[in-house]
C-alpha cells in the first residue's frame, strides 16, 4: 500500500525519491493525497469565515421583524430537536463508516456510507418541511430583515449538505467500482471531515438561531 | 543621474501646479472659516509636519543611494554583497516610525474626541437648527425655529453655531461646506447631529460628497453666512414672500430631478421626523429619531433603529414608485 | 413577431448611442477575425490541446497576463474618457448615466479584472519555479480558477453591450445598488460577473499556500525562501480569510434584488449600513492583497540589480505577515464620517497608522539592500526605483487620510483619489510592470527591447505625476469624486486639464509598450542562457522557458538565494555540498506530470451560462447552467486517469535541447 502512494503520490517530485531519504526534511513527502487533505482544510476554513459572516448577519438583524410574525411565534422547536439528532447521528454513522474503511471492509464502508446519506436526506427533508411550514405560517424571505437572515443562514447550511449528498453518492459509487484505494480512502477521509464540519455548523446554528433566537 | 531628472520634474511639476492654480483662496479646505475647519486644517498641517519628518530623509537618502552605488568603472563606492543584517540599524528604523506614529496616534485621538461631528460648539449663543434631507438629486434645508424650508440653498448668522441634523430621503449622500468643517453622511432612516460654525460672513461653498445616483454632480449648494440683522430680514423675507411646503410639494421634490434654488415660507409640521421614522413600523417603540453621533454605540441604534421598523405601506410604495423613474 | 425580436433586443442590447455602437460593431469585427484567423490557420486544435485545456502553470499564467493587459487597455480607455469629460465639463461628452457607468467598470475592472489576474499571472510563472517544484500543488483547480476568473471578467464586460454596465460604484453601495436604486441588469452582471470569478481567486488563494507550504524542493525551508514566494503566502492567506466576506455580501446583495429579501435595504428592517462595512471587511484586506506581492517582487529585483543580499529578510518577512494580519482591523477607516463615534474612529484611525510601520520598515530594507550594492538600472531596476518615492509620498498622504478628524476634510474628495491611484499605480501598476520585465525572458525565452521599455517607463512615469498631483490640489480645492461636471467657478478646470494630459501621456506609455512587445517578438532574439540577469533564485537555474516540467532533478536547496551562492562557489572553485551534488549528478527519473483537461474550460463556461440566466431571470438557463456545473464537477470526480509520466528520453531530448542551444 505504502508503494501504492508513492506511484500516486509524487505528482511533483516523481524524481526525488533517489534521494528523499539523504536529508530527512519533514516536507519532503509531500504526497498528493495528503496535500489534498490539506488543502481541503484551508477550504473548511474559507467556509468558517462565509458561515462566520453569515451568523453576523444574523446577529445584526435578529430583532428587525419589522412588524412581521416573530421567529418563535412559527417556529416549532420538536423538528428543529428531532432534525438535529438525526444530523448528530450521522456524523456518528460517518465515524463508523470510517472506521470500517480503515479496517479495509469495503461493504461496512458503504453500508455505514449509505445510512449515513440516509440520515443526512431526512434531515434535508425535515428542513425542507419546516421551510414550506413557515411560509405557509406567513414567514419568507421577504417577509422582514430578520427572516431574511434566518432563511439565508439556514438554508445555506441545507446547501451544504445538499451537496454532501450528491458527493457522498458519488464518492460510494467510486467505492463499489474501486474498492478502497488510496484515492478513494482520501475521497473518505475528506466527505466524512466535510460532513463533522457541517455538524459543528448546525449546532452554532442550532444555538444561535433557534435555542437564543426562538426559546 | 535619471533620478534626479525625475526628481526635477517632479519638483518643477509641483511648482507649476502651485503656479497654475493661482491664489490660495481655492484651497477652501485649506481656508477655513470656522472653528471646525480651523482645527481640521490645524490638524493638516501637524500631521503633514510629522510626516515630512521621515519622508523628506527618505527621499534625499534614496536619490544619495542611488547616485552612489550605480555600477560604473573605477567607482570608489564600497560593495558589500553579503552585508545583510545589522540589528542596531534595523532597530532604528523600526522605532523612528513608531515613535512617529505613537505622536500621530496621541495627537489624533485627542482631536478625534475634540472634533467628534456631534459635539456641541462652545458659545455664548445658543445653537440654530437646521435640518438637512438629502434627497435625488438635491438638498432640502428645514429651519424648525423660524419654520422656513429651502432647496439648495442655505443661510445662518455668523458667529453662531449651525447644529445640522442630518438624514437621507433616498440614498446615503455626504453633507459638505469645505470652509466651514468636514463632511458627515446623511443616511435614511437615521438623523445624524453636525456642529458647524461660520466665524466671517461670506458665501460658502457645499456639496454633497458621497454619490447617490444620476445627477449626483447637481448636489452642490450654497451656504450663506451673514449678520444676525440679515439673517432675521431675510427669514421675515422669505416667511412673507414664498410659498409653502406642502405634503404634496415634498411628493413633488421626492420626484428624481435636479433642482434650482427653492424657498418656503413654511413646510408640514414634523416632515424630518417623518422623513427620519418612514421605515419604522407605525406605533413601534423603534423611532430613536434624534439619536445623534456622540457614542460609539450610534451604530448600533442605528441599526436598532430600523430594528422594529416596518414598511409604511404608503410611503413605501412612493419610494419605489420614485426609484423607477431611472 | 418581428416586432417581439425588436423589443426583445432594444432592451437586450445596449442600443442609441454612438460610441457604444462603435464598440459593439469593433467587437462582432474582432471576434469575426479571430474565428478566421482561427478557422483559416487550422489552430483550433492547436489553441484547445495546448491552452484552453492545459494545467501547465506556466501557460495558465501566460494566459492570466494576456487577459490582464486586454483589461488594462478597456479599464484605461474607461478613464480616458472619464479624463476628458472632467477637462471640458462644459461638452457633455459623456451624460452623467454613461459617466457613472463608466466609473463604476473603470473601478472594478482595474482592481478585480486587471490587477488580479496579472498578480495571478505572475504568481503561477513564478513561485513553483522558485520552490523548484513542477507544478503547483493542485493544477486542475488551477486551471478552473483561471477559467472562473475568465468567465466572470466576460460576464462583467459583456454588460457593456449587453443590459447595459452597472453604474453605482465599484462597491456598488445600497440602497442604490438595490432593487429600488438600480432595477436595471447592469447590477445583475457585477454581482455575477465579480462572484463567478472571485470563486476562482479563492481556489488560487488555497493553491498556493499549500504549494508554498509543501511543494518545497528538499532542503528549502521556510526562512530560506524567496522573498516574492514570501509575499505569495501572505497575499494568499490575506485572501483565503477576505474572499469568502465578499462572496457572502454579494450573494446577500443578489437575494435582496433576486428574492426581495431585506438584508440591505431600507425597509423590511434592512441595513444598508452593514452592507459598507461587509464591503470593506473584504475591500480593505483586497487592497493589501495586490500589494504584497508587489513588495516580494521589488524585493527580488532590488536585491538582483544591486548584485547583494536582500537587507533584513527576517524584518521583511515579519513586516509582510504583520501587514497582512493588519490589513484585517482597519476596514471602518473608509467610512470615518459614518459618524460610528469617537471611540471607533480612535480605535481604526490607530490600527491603520500602525501599518505604516512594517510598510515603512521595508522601504528602509529596500533602500540598505542599495546602499553597498553594485546598481544596474535595466527597466525592472528603474521601475522599482521609482516606485519608492512614488509609494513614499503615496502612503504618506494615506496617513494624512488616517487622521479621522482630518478624513472628514478630504473623504470623497480628489485627495482620496490621488492618494489611492499613488498607492495602486505607484505600487501595484509599478510592482507587476517590473515584474513582467524581470520574469519576461524566463515566460518566452527572449527580453523585451530596453529602449522602448525606457520610453513607456519615462512616459508612464512623466504621465503618472502629471495626471495625479494635479488632484491632491483639487481636493483641497473641495472637488468631489463621481462629479461628471461642474457648472460653477472653483477654478478647477485648469488642473482637470493638466490632469486629463498626465492621463493621455500614460495612455502613450501604454502603447509604446504594446510596440514594444511586438517589436520584440518581430526582431526574437533567443535568450539562450537561461539566466538573463545573473540573478539569485532557483526560476533562473533553468533554461528559459521553462520545460513543461521546470526541473529535470529536482534540486536540493542549502542557502537563502541558492542560485547565487552555487554560482558563487564555482566562481571560488569550490565543491556543493554533497546532498547538493549527489541530486544534481542522480540518474533522470520518468517525470509524473499532470493531464491535460477540457472540464475546468467546460464547467467555468456553465458558470457563465448559469450567471447570465441569472441576470436576465431565465429559468431555463439557469437549471442549464447549474446543472453542467454540477455534472462536470460528477466528471471530474469520476476521472481517475488524471495523470501520466514523461519517458526519460523524452526529458533527456528536452533538456539537450535547451542546454544545446549554449
Amino acid at each position: 500500500m505504502a508503494e501504492a502512494i508513492k506511484n500516486k503520490g509524487h505528482l511533483a517530485h516523481a524524481g526525488h525519491g533517489s534521494h528523499g531519504g539523504d536529508h530527512g526534511h519533514g516536507h519532503d513527502h509531500h504526497d498528493q493525497e495528503e496535500m489534498k487533505t490539506f488543502g481541503f482544510w484551508l477550504f473548511l476554513i474559507t467556509d468558517v469565515i462565509l458561515f462566520g459572516t453569515l451568523f453576523a448577519t444574523y446577529v445584526v438583524l435578529r430583532n428587525n421583524f419589522a412588524g412581521g410574525p416573530l421567529g418563535s411565534d412559527l417556529i416549532e422547536m420538536s423538528g428543529i430537536i428531532a432534525s438535529t439528532f438525526i444530523l448528530l447521528t450521522s456524523s456518528f454513522t460517518s465515524g463508523i463508516a470510517l472506521l470500517e474503511m480503515n479496517k479495509g471492509n469495503k461493504k461496512g464502508l458503504i453500508t455505514w456510507l449509505i445510512i449515513t446519506a440516509l440520515l443526512g436526506a431526512s434531515f434535508i427533508y425535515l428542513e425542507v418541511n419546516e421551510f414550506i411550514h413557515l411560509v405557509h405560517e406567513g414567514a419568507n424571505i421577504g417577509t422582514s430583515a430578520y427572516w431574511s437572515a434566518f432563511f439565508t443562514l439556514v438554508g445555506t447550511h441545507g446547501l451544504h449538505v445538499t451537496v454532501g449528498l450528491v458527493w457522498m453518492t458519488a464518492i460510494i459509487l467510486q467505492i463499489r467500482r474501486r474498492g478502497i484505494t488510496p484515492v478513494t480512502k482520501r475521497k473518505v477521509n475528506i466527505i466524512s471531515l466535510y460532513w463533522h464540519f457541517l455538524d459543528v455548523v448546525w449546532i452554532f446554528v442550532f444555538t444561535i438561531v433557534y435555542l437564543m433566537g426562538v426559546m | 543621474m535619471r533620478r534626479n531628472y525625475r526628481m526635477l520634474a517632479a519638483g518643477l511639476f509641483l511648482a507649476m501646479v502651485f503656479l497654475l492654480s493661482g491664489c490660495s483662496e481655492q484651497y477652501i479646505v485649506l481656508d477655513p472659516k470656522g472653528p471646525i475647519g480651523q482645527s481640521q486644517k490645524d490638524l493638516i498641517i501637524i500631521s503633514t509636519v510629522l510626516c515630512a519628518v521621515i519622508i523628506v530623509p527618505v527621499l534625499i537618502m534614496t536619490a544619495v543611494i542611488v547616485w552612489r552605488y550605480r555600477d560604473r568603472p573605477g567607482s570608489k563606492a564600497k560593495y558589500k554583497p553579503n552585508w545583510e543584517h545589522n540589528t542596531k540599524l534595523e532597530v532604528t528604523w523600526w522605532s523612528i516610525p513608531i515613535v512617529i506614529i505613537i505622536i500621530l496616534a496621541a495627537v489624533t485621538i485627542n482631536y478625534t474626541y475634540k472634533l467628534e461631528p456631534s459635539r456641541a460648539i462652545e458659545s455664548e449663543k445658543a445653537p440654530i437648527t437646521i435640518q438637512v434631507t438629502s434627497m435625488d438629486w438635491k438638498w432640502l434645508f428645514k429651519y424648525p425655529g423660524e419654520d422656513i424650508a429651502t432647496v439648495n440653498y442655505v443661510k445662518f448668522p455668523e458667529d453662531r453655531p449651525v447644529r445640522f441634523q442630518l438624514t437621507s430621503d433616498t440614498a446615503m449622500n455626504s453633507f459638505w461646506i469645505p470652509q466651514l468643517g468636514g463632511q458627515l453622511y446623511s443616511m435614511s432612516g437615521m438623523a445624524m447631529t453636525l456642529y458647524l460654525q461660520a466665524d466671517e460672513q461670506g458665501s460658502y461653498y457645499g456639496s454633497g460628497a458621497n454619490f447617490n445616483g444620476k445627477d449626483f454632480a447637481q448636489m452642490t449648494f450654497k451656504a450663506d453666512a451673514v449678520s444676525q440683522e440679515e439673517y432675521d430680514a431675510w427669514i421675515q423675507e422669505v416667511k412673507k414672500d414664498a410659498p409653502a411646503l406642502t405634503m404634496d410639494g415634498y411628493k413633488e421634490l421626492q420626484k428624481p430631478g435636479r433642482s434650482d434654488v427653492q424657498l418656503f415660507s413654511s413646510f408640514p409640521e414634523g416632515l424630518f421626523e417623518q422623513i427620519v421614522t418612514q421605515y419604522v413600523e407605525e406605533g413601534s417603540t423603534g423611532a430613536h429619531a434624534h439619536h445623534g453621533a456622540s457614542s460609539d454605540t450610534s451604530k448600533n441604534e442605528g441599526s436598532s433603529k430600523n430594528n422594529d421598523s416596518e414598511t409604511n405601506t404608503a410611503d413605501a410604495s412612493d419610494q419605489h414608485n420614485g426609484h423607477a423613474g431611472h | 413577431m418581428w416586432d417581439k425580436i425588436k423589443d426583445f433586443s432594444s432592451e437586450f442590447f445596449v442600443t442609441g448611442d454612438p460610441l457604444i455602437l462603435g464598440a459593439q460593431v469593433s467587437i462582432a469585427i474582432t471576434m469575426v477575425a479571430i474565428v478566421f484567423i482561427l478557422t483559416y490557420f487550422k489552430k483550433w486544435r492547436w489553441l484547445w490541446t495546448e491552452w484552453l485545456t492545459s494545467v501547465d502553470h506556466k501557460k495558465i499564467g501566460i494566459m492570466y497576463i494576456i487577459a490582464s493587459i486586454l483589461m488594462l487597455f478597456r479599464g484605461g480607455v474607461d478613464a480616458l474618457l472619464m479624463r476628458m469629460q472632467l477637462a471640458v465639463p462644459q461638452v457633455e461628452f459623456l451624460n452623467a448615466e454613461h459617466y457613472n457607468a463608466i466609473f463604476t467598470t473603470h473601478g472594478v475592472i482595474m482592481i478585480l479584472f486587471m490587477a488580479m489576474p496579472l498578480m495571478f499571472g505572475l504568481f503561477n510563472i513564478v513561485v513553483p519555479l522558485q520552490i523548484g517544484a513542477r507544478d503547483v500543488a493542485f493544477p486542475f483547480l488551477n486551471s478552473l480558477s483561471f477559467w472562473m476568473f475568465f468567465f466572470g471578467a466576460m460576464l462583467f464586460n459583456v454588460s457593456f453591450v449587453i443590459g447595459g454596465s452597472p453604474d453605482a460604484g465599484w462597491l456598488a453601495y445600497p440602497p442604490l445598488s438595490g432593487l429600488s436604486g438600480s432595477p436595471g441588469v447592469g447590477q445583475d452582471f457585477y454581482i455575477w460577473g465579480i462572484q463567478i470569478s472571485g470563486i476562482g481567486s479563492l481556489a488560487t488563494g488555497i493553491n498556493f499556500i499549500v504549494t508554498i507550504l509543501k511543494m518545497r524542493a528538499p532542503g528549502m525551508k521556510l526562512m530560506k525562501m524567496p522573498m516574492f514566494t514570501w509575499s505569495v503566502l501572505s497575499s494568499c492567506t490575506t485572501i483565503i480569510f477576505a474572499f469568502p466576506i465578499l462572496t457572502v455580501t454579494l450573494f446577500l446583495l443578489f437575494i435582496d434584488r433576486y428574492l426581495g429579501a431585506h438584508f440591505f435595504t431600507l425597509d423590511g428592517g434592512g441595513n444598508p449600513m452593514m452592507y459598507i462595512n461587509l464591503i470593506w471587511m473584504w475591500g480593505h484586506p483586497e487592497v493589501y492583497i495586490v500589494i504584497l506581492p508587489a513588495f516580494g517582487i521589488f524585493s527580488e529585483i532590488v536585491s538582483a540589480f544591486s548584485k547583494k543580499k536582500l537587507f533584513g529578510y527576517k524584518s521583511m518577512v515579519f513586516a509582510l505577515m504583520s501587514i497582512s494580519f493588519f490589513s484585517f482591523f482597519t476596514w471602518a477607516h473608509h467610512f470615518f464620517t459614518m459618524g460610528s463615534g469617537a471611540n471607533v474612529n480612535a480605535f481604526f484611525a490607530v490600527t491603520t497608522m500602525l501599518i505604516a510601520i512594517p510598510t515603512g520598515v521595508k522601504v528602509f530594507n529596500w533602500l540598505f539592500t542599495m546602499y553597498r550594492g553594485k546598481l544596474s538600472f535595466p527597466t525592472p531596476m528603474m521601475w522599482t526605483i521609482a516606485f519608492i518615492p512614488c509609494f513614499v509620498i503615496g502612503g504618506m498622504t494615506g496617513v494624512l487620510l488616517s487622521v479621522a478628524p482630518a478624513d472628514f476634510q478630504f473623504h470623497n474628495s480628489y485627495f482620496l483619489i490621488a492618494h489611492f491611484h499613488q498607492v495602486l499605480i505607484g505600487g501595484v501598476v509599478f510592482g507587476y510592470f517590473a515584474g513582467l520585465y524581470y520574469w519576461w525572458p524566463k515566460m518566452f525565452g527572449f527580453k523585451l527591447h530596453e529602449g522602448l521599455g525606457k520610453w513607456a517607463f519615462w512616459f508612464w512615469n512623466i504621465g503618472f505625476y502629471v495626471c495625479f498631483m494635479p488632484q491632491y490640489a483639487l481636493g483641497l480645492m473641495g472637488m468631489t469624486r463621481r462629479f461628471n461636471e461642474y457648472n460653477f467657478d472653483m477654478g478647477w478646470q485648469p488642473l482637470n486639464v493638466v490632469s486629463t494630459v498626465g492621463g493621455f501621456l500614460m495612455g502613450i506609455a501604454f502603447l509604446f509598450q504594446v510596440w514594444q512587445i511586438a517589436h520584440s517578438i518581430k526582431f526574437y532574439k533567443k535568450e539562450k542562457t537561461g539566466d538573463t540577469w545573473d540573478g539569485r533564485t532557483l526560476e533562473w537555474s533553468i533554461p528559459s522557458p521553462a520545460p513543461m516540467y521546470n526541473f529535470a532533478r529536482i534540486p536540493v536547496v542549502t542557502e537563502q538565494d541558492d542560485w547565487w551562492e552555487k554560482k558563487q562557489r564555482r566562481l571560488r572553485g569550490e565543491a556543493d555540498p554533497p546532498e547538493v551534488a549527489q541530486a544534481e549528478q542522480a540518474p533522470l527519473e520518468p517525470i509524473h506530470m499532470p493531464r491535460n483537461s477540457g472540464v475546468p474550460f467546460v464547467m467555468s463556461s456553465f458558470w457563465f451560462i448559469a450567471g447570465f440566466g441569472f441576470v436576465w431571470d431565465w429559468k431555463w438557463m439557469i437549471v442549464l447552467g447549474l446543472g453542467g456545473v454540477i455534472v462536470s464537477m460528477l466528471v471530474r470526480s469520476f476521472t481517475y486517469n488524471t495523470d501520466y509520466y514523461i519517458p526519460v528520453e523524452e526529458v533527456e531530448r528536452t533538456e539537450a535541447a535547451a542546454r544545446g542551444a549554449h
